[in-house]
Formats: structure tokens, C-alpha cells, sequence
């Protein structure tokens, strides 16, 4: 009853969504101003559509009602509610029906947002998101059912959306259940953030195929959705960072990024939305890379779906395949039909998406940026390589090869210390013309500071080359950044006659996207610490004690004390925890308990790490095996992970950073007028 | 006289990234290898860096808590995905893999941590080096268990 219901308003979303669509085109063809606002009240109506489908899918999942297929597969009787409501994306068909959600959320926002100046972008915006709600909603229709039932048919269960012959609805009596470790705060909301930046991604693309179709080629396109972009980017990035740090807490390996190729499939939209965001900057200022910028986002669009696809779909499981999936070949079909089109399109415009002006220096901060865009597109090649290289290899050797995380590692180092380069030397150039000259009076401070940093750190520290080199490159961006919220500020106290602290946040005020863009860079420079940390510094070690036995790593000394294990029925999980005694150089620091979750009804165990966490360093301690009545205790597996830290700061940094310059400016006023300036400014052509 | 100077530093990037990639991959390459086809290769795949996959046998598990030492076999599964869909998916290929006391099969040995998804019928990707003992020698373990979105009709429907 409430299955049917609930595939009923799908299909009735999806009907919406292809009549929104072709109305829309309708209406721009016919010049049909009542068409077009059709379409966008069918647009609209899509999200309570799409809205009432998924609260009866939630329902479903939070009653045990377990003669629902996907409510079979992704949730159990033990699991608490919330779990049972997260579960809708936790499996393949539920969450294509939270993308369609999540899809028409933003487009019905976007829709109601005032159109009086970009009336004529209307009509392809719908339909560029109409295209890919209807895939989306099709897919979910047609092949990926999240309401499909069990049927009795003969003394077989069968599968089923409606009822065959002489069928009657079989039930199991519990459910499969989450897998234990995707129990995790992190792994619940990682997906949510992915999709919400996936998602996000169609809105910028829209636009870009609406000013393409329109021949509107000029920067509107990016001015609207420029907060789109970057809240976007926000949501992909956090999805990220949580997924890592779920991997570092879960995963009991001491490491927080495997380059595992799901993993690149939502690394490779971040790394072209990255590029993007930087590039449209150069755009904006000096209408140069238009051609590009469309390029860019297209792209970003494509790698977006196919992202998506990857990391749901399962398809990677089994490691060297793309296509074991029945939906495979219609989301391979749908990323080329659009990427082709796109890219038809931009050619089409080519002649209109000239640049204004010639780029002429090539220490000028466009051409910087343009290098930012070439490292970022370097590192999408290396990402795509590994990806399909055993694709690549077994076509033309017959044998498979693979490339594993030696590959990522060391084709992409040399990659990210280029960016980390410019992230200092960039901000300090000038648009239109730089010399080295004048970028070195600029930058010669900074470098002179990070060398005595990095001295220091030689003689008290470390003796890697790598790492020096890194450490250097983190210091100069530090100081260089740093430096521009010095020099910015002072140079305002000077004219306005304001303390230092005031200058400082009226500057960044005034200024959101340049000093959040620099915030973000200091959170990179950061998080690169950590990683530095953690690949070259971790240590490790292991053993067997018994009770009042220690072990030595990096001066901290790991006691043994005892071991207690406990069924907690309720929850259907027997816990095995064990208390260590932590000191550092002999003074004693507290206690941490390792443990091992054993799940009964999945069975299979869960380790948690008992964690230290400071600034130096995490002491990260696994419980590996024990023998309850034997005097060899415990076996633990201890990691000592250097300035590990520095990476999750460097993370929240980074969200403060994107959300400041993400943040809507409160005097429209103000901004407004700031941008005729900035436009007059282009106009004379004026270094900035 | 403006664009060769651009034109020559996209090249040079453009070198430099061929070249990245195309050393990274000779440095790191590493053949993928099912168990038939490790005992095919013999001795010629000895101190090799190999990737091997196959199903965990659940009964030759065994663990060593003082060392760390994890020693298990794994039976052999075709890499084809296309067979393994045509013989009804990822886990019924590895139940019957495990289950078929015919199929070929590689002692395994690691060190390290038990890790929890270790089960039998679990899908082991291990990449490191077959030693000449014939045993296959893992530096690093990566189980997969078959994805529980697929198409799952419950166990009970064989009872009814």
C-alpha cells in the first residue's frame, strides 16, 4: 500500500519533471512568456512531489516494513532510529532518489530567485535541471526501485514492483542491517555532503548551458552562480574531509586517504571545481579563458554524474570493472550524450567566448592563475591514469596492471608542492603585468622567514629532504598570506584612522572572497602539515603483554593494565575494551581504551582505536587480539602519527574560510556598487 | 613572440606531467593476478610486486596474536566480471569458490592487525610478493565482502 503510493508520486515526479522540461523549451522556441512560467511551476512542484516519495521511503525504513526490498538490504530490527532514517542513503537506490531530492531543492530555489535581468536564462536553466532530474527519477523508475517488494511465487521469493500471479507479499522477519562500520557520525553525514556538493554542481553548469545557448556569453553566467560554485565547493570538500577522517577513526589503519578509486571519483569534480573557482576570478577581472571556464565546468558537471555513479553503484567492488551494474551503461550513456552536447555547444559559441584582452606577462597574476588551472588539470590526468589503467593496459598488453597508492603519491607530489608554491607567490602578483623584480620585493621577506623555519626545524627536527622542502614551502605560504592581512590592514589604518583590529575585519569585510580565499590557503598550508606528518614521520610499532608489561614508541611508554568483555544484548554487540596506562618520558598522562565491537548479527568486529590526540602528535593505540585466560594478555598494534592533527584543524580552518567567503554580503547596496567599480576598473584596463 | 613564450611553458609543464606520470607508472606498476594465473607464471613470478585476488577460506585462518602473523588461503576466482555476473554475481562466485575443493589455492601470510572484514567467502585483493616457497607473502590486505546493495533476496525463501 504505502510501496505502491510511494512509486505512484515517483512516477508521477518523473512525468513533472519531462513536462517541465519540454515546456520550457516550448515556451523559449515560441517566445511563449506562459510556457515558461508553466515549466517553472512544474519545476516547482517536483520537490513536494519528490518530497512526499521520500518521507513514504523513510517511513518504510523506520517500521521495519522488510518486505521492501531496499528496506530489507539496508536496515535491521537493532539498529536506532536515526540509523534507520540515514539509511535512505544508504544503499544504491535510495540514494539516486535523494539526489533527485536533493536536485530539486536547489532548482526550485533557484527558480524562485528574481529573474527580472536574466529572464531569457529561464526557460534552459529548467531545462538543463529537468534533463537531469528526469535521468535521475528514470533511473530510480525504471531500474533502481527503492519500493520493490518480496513475493511469494511458488515456494520462491521473487523480487518485484507489483504483484505476479498467484503471489502473495513475503516478509522477512528482520532485516541485513547496516554494515557496523558505516555506523559512524562521520559516515552518516559523508554521503549527505557529497551529494549536497554534486548536486550543487548542475546549478553552476545550468547556467553556463543557458548563457551558451542564449549567446549571453559574457560573465553573468558566473556573477549568479558564483555562490552556488562555492557553496558547492564547501559541501564537496567537507564530504571529503569526513570521509577521511572516518577512515582514520574506523578503518584502524592509522591512515586517513588510500587512493582507492572511489575515493578519486569524488576527488576528480573537487579538483576541476577547484580550478574553476579560481579561474572564473580571471574572467571576472579580465575577461580572459571564457572558452575555458565553460570547459572547465562542463567538465565538472560530467565528472560529477560519473562520481556519483562510481560511488554508489558498487560497480568498483570488484576492483577492475566498470560495468557489473544494470544501470551502468545508461549513466555512461548519460554523462557522453551531455558532455558531447555540451561540448558542441561551446563550439558553437567559440568565436563568442574570445578573450577581451591578451594575457602578456607571464608572472602577471593571470597567468599565475592559469598555471593553477594546468597543476590542478595535471593532478585530474594523474587521478584519471590510475583510474583507467588497467583498463588501458589489459587492451593493450592482455595482462592487467594496476597502479596503487606508490603511483598517486609520487606522481602528484611534485604537483601539489608547485601549487603550494603559487598559493604564496600568486597573491602577491599583479593582474596585467609582474616582474620578477617586483614579485621578489614582494615575496623576499616571506622566504627569507620560512629558510630560518626551516633551518630550525633541520637542526631540532628533522633531516628528510621531502620534508624540509615541504615544511619550507608550508612556512612560505604562512608568511606570505599572513604578510597580505598585515600589509592590508596597515595600510587601511593609515587612511582611516581606525585601530588595528578594526581595519583588519572592515578589510576582510569589505572583501570576503579575497580574504576568505586567503583563510582557505592558510588552511591548506596547514593541512599540508599534517599530511607531511603522517606520511613521512609515522611510526610504528607492536606486541603481546601482559597485565603490568609496557611498551616503548617515540618516548611514550604503553602499559598494559586489564581487559574486560561484556554483552550489551539490546544493541546486539559484545564488547571486548581494554585499559592502558599512558606515559610520556615517565610522567604519566592518563588512560586510553582500545576496543573491539563484535557485532552479532552482522558478525563481524569493529575496532576502535583508543586515541591521543595533541598538536604534536596522535598516540593511536588498536587492540588486536586477546586471551582471556592465558598470562600473555593483550596484543596491540600502536601508531605514534606526527602532527596529524594539523590536517583536521587545517579542515575546520578551511570551512571557516570557504563559509566567510561564501557568506552573503549584508549591503547590497554596497556590493553593487563595488562591482560597477570593478567593472570600470576592467574597462581601463588598470592593474589592480 | 608572446605566444611561443606561453606556448613553450605549457609544453614544458606539459612534458613534465608525461613525464610524472609515465615514471610513476613504470615505478609502481603492478600485475594484477588471479590464483590460476600466479600458478601459471610459477617461478617466473617469484620477487615480483604482484596484485593478487581470490576468496578467503574461512576454515585456514589462522591467527598468531604474538607475532601478528595472519595466515589464510585464498581459492581462485575469475577476474572477468562478466563471468561473474553470468554465474549469478560476486558472492555466489566466491561461495562456490570456496566451496569447490578443485579450484587452486595460495597460502597466504601478513602481518599486521586482524583486520574485521577478514571472513570466509570475503573477496582478498593483496598486493606484494610470492615468495619461493610458493607462499604468497601480502604487504597490503584489502578485503572486500560482496556489497550488500545488490539484488539480496533474504535466506529464508529456500525454507519455504
Amino acid at each position: 500500500m504505502f510501496a505502491e503510493f510511494g512509486y505512484g508520486v515517483l512516477l508521477v515526479s518523473l512525468i513533472v519533471a519531462i513536462y517541465s522540461g519540454i515546456s520550457a523549451v516550448y515556451g523559449a522556441k515560441n517566445k511563449s512568456a506562459a510556457m515558461v512560467e508553466s515549466a517553472r511551476r512544474a519545476m516547482l512542484l517536483t520537490f513536494p512531489l519528490i518530497s512526499i516519495a521520500a518521507a513514504t521511503l523513510i517511513y518504510l525504513l523506520v517500521n521495519n516494513h522488510y518486505e521492501v526490498a531496499f528496506v530489507y538490504e539496508v536496515t535491521s530490527r537493532s539498529m536506532p532510529t536515526y540509523l534507520k532514517v540515514t539509511a535512505w542513503w544508504g544503499g544504491q537506490a535510495g540514494s539516486l532518489v535523494f539526489w533527485s531530492w536533493l536536485l530539486a531543492v536547489f532548482t526550485s530555489a533557484v527558480t524562485l530567485r528574481k529573474w527580472d535581468r536574466d529572464i531569457e536564462f529561464l526557460p534552459w536553466v529548467i531545462l538543463v535541471s529537468a534533463v537531469t532530474l528526469t535521468f535521475f527519477l528514470g533511473m530510480s523508475v525504471f531500474f533502481e526501485n527503492p519500493f520493490t517488494r518480496f513475493w511469494l511465487v511458488g515456494g520462491n521469493v521473487e523480487p518485484s514492483m507489483f504483484a505476479p500471479a498467484n503471489a502473495t507479499v513475503f516478509t522477512p522477519q528482520d532485516g541485513q542491517g547496516l554494515n557496523p562500520l558505516l555506523r559512524h557520525p562521520g559516515m552518516v553525514i559523508h554521503p549527505p555532503m557529497l551529494y549536497l556538493g554534486f548536486v550543487s554542481y548542475v546549478i553552476p553548469y545550468a547556467f553556463a548551458m543557458a548563457a551558451l545557448i542564449t549567446g549571453r556569453t559574457d560573465d553573468r553566467w558566473i556573477r549568479i552562480t558564483r555562490r552556488w560554485s562555492l557553496w558547492a565547493w564547501l559541501f564537496l570538500s567537507f564530504g571529503l574531509v569526513l570521509g577521511g577522517r572516518w577512515a582514520y577513526d574506523v578503518l584502524g589503519w592509522g591512515g586517513y586517504w588510500g587512493w582507492d578509486p572511489v575515493e578519486i571519483a569524488a576527488f576528480m569534480p573537487w579538483l576541476t571545481g577547484t580550478a574553476f573557482l579560481h579561474s572564473v576570478m580571471i574572467q571576472e577581472k579580465r575577461g580572459l579563458l571564457k572558452q575555458w571556464n565553460m570547459i572547465l565546468v562542463i567538465l565538472t558537471y560530467a565528472l560529477v554524474i560519473f562520481g556519483t555513479f562510481l560511488t554508489r553503484s558498487g560497480v568498483l567492488s570488484s576492483v577492475h570493472a566498470f560495468a557489473n551494474s544494470p544501470i551502468g551503461p545508461f549513466f555512461m550513456g548519460f554523462v557522453s550524450l551531455t558532455f558531447i552536447t555540451s561540448i558542441a555547444l561551446v563550439i558553437w559559441r567559440w568565436p563568442q567566448l574570445q578573450a577581451e584582452t591578451e594575457m602578456k606577462s607571464m608572472l602577471s597574476r593571470e597567468a599565475l592563475f592559469l598555471l593553477n588551472n594546468l597543476l590542478f588539470m595535471s593532478i585530474l590526468v594523474v587521478c584519471f591514469w590510475g583510474v583507467i589503467f588497467p583498463l588501458i593496459s589489459e587492451l593493450f598488453t592482455g595482462s592487467k596492471v594496476t597502479v596503487g597508492p606508490p603511483f598517486y603519491e609520487r606522481a602528484t607530489a611534485p604537483l601539489f608542492s608547485s601549487l603550494l608554491f603559487l598559493m604564496a607567490i600568486a597573491p602577491l602578483s599583479a593582474w596585467g603585468h609582474s616582474t620578477l623584480e617586483t614579485l621578489g620585493k614582494a615575496i623576499w621577506k616571506s622566504a627569507a622567514a620560512a629558510l630560518v623555519v626551516t633551518v630550525v626545524l633541520y637542526i631540532t627536527y628533522t633531516q628528510n629532504i621531502g620534508a624540509l622542502v615541504g615544511f619550507f614551502l608550508v612556512a612560505l605560504v604562512l608568511f606570505a598570506t599572513l604578510n597580505e592581512f598585515w600589509r592590508g590592514a596597515r595600510a587601511r589604518q593609515k587612511t582611516q584612522d581606525e585601530n588595528f583590529f578594526t581595519s583588519l575585519t572592515r578589510l576582510m569585510g569589505r572583501n570576503r572572497r579575497r580574504y576568505g580565499g586567503y583563510i582557505i590557503h592558510i588552511s591548506m598550508a596547514l593541512m599540508a602539515i599534517g599530511i607531511l606528518g603522517i606520511e613521512i614521520f609515522q611510526k610504528e610499532t607492536q606486541g603481546t603483554l601482559a597485565a603490568g608489561e609496557q611498551l616503548d614508541i617515540s618516548g611514550y611508554t604503553i602499559q598494559y593494565r586489564e581487559l574486560a568483555s561484556w554483552n550489551d544484548q539490546g544493541a546486539g554487540v559484545n564488547y571486548t575494551r581494554a585499559i592502558v596506562d599512558v606515559y610520556e618520558n615517565g610522567v604519566y598522562l592518563g588512560q586510553l581504551n582500545p576496543r573491539i565491537d563484535y557485532y552479532f548479527d552482522s558478525q563481524q568486529n569493529m575496532t576502535i582505536p583508543g586515541q591521543r590526540s595533541t598538536l604534536r602528535d596522535d598516540l593511536y593505540i588498536l587492540l588486536v587480539d586477546w586471551q582471556p585466560v592465558s598470562t600473555i594478555g593483550a596484543t596491540f598494534k600502536i601508531y605514534v602519527n606526527p602532527l596529524v592533527n594539523w590536517l583536521w584543524i587545517g579542515s575546520l580552518l578551511f570551512l571557516a574560510g570557504v563559509i566567510f567567503a561564501a557568506w552573503p554580503d549584508q549591503d547590497p547596496a554596497e556590493e553593487s556598487a563595488r562591482r560597477t567599480v570593478a567593472r570600470d576598473n576592467r574597462q581601463t584596463s588598470a592593474a589592480d | 613572440m608572446k605566444i611561443n613564450k606561453f606556448f613553450l611553458g605549457g609544453a614544458f609543464i606539459l612534458a613534465a606531467v608525461v613525464y610524472l606520470i609515465a615514471s610513476s607508472t613504470q615505478a609502481s606498476a603492478e600485475y594484477f593476478l588471479t590464483v590460476d594465473e600466479l600458478k601459471e607464471e610459477g617461478a617466473s613470478a617469484v620477487g615480483k610486486s604482484l596484485r593478487l585476488s581470490g576468496a578467503v577460506v574461512g576454515d585456514t585462518i589462522q591467527y598468531d596474536p604474538s607475532t601478528l602473523t595472519l595466515t589464510f588461503e585464498i581459492a581462485h576466482v575469475s577476474g572477468d566480471n562478466k563471468e561473474i555476473e553470468a554465474q549469478g554475481g560476486l558472492a555466489e562466485v566466491l561461495y562456490q569458490a570456496v566451496n569447490d575443493p578443485t579450484r587452486q589455492r595460495v597460502q597466504v601470510v601478513y602481518v599486521g592487525p586482524k583486520p574485521d572484514l577478514l571472513r570466509s567467502e570475503a573477496q582478498a585483493i593483496m598486493t606484494g610478493k610470492l615468495g619461493e616457497d610458493g607462499i604468497f607473502y601480502a604487504e597490503e590486505l584489502l578485503l572486500k565482502c560482496p556489497t550488500r546493495y545488490e539484488e539480496a533476496v533474504p535466506e529464508q525463501a529456500s525454507n519455504n
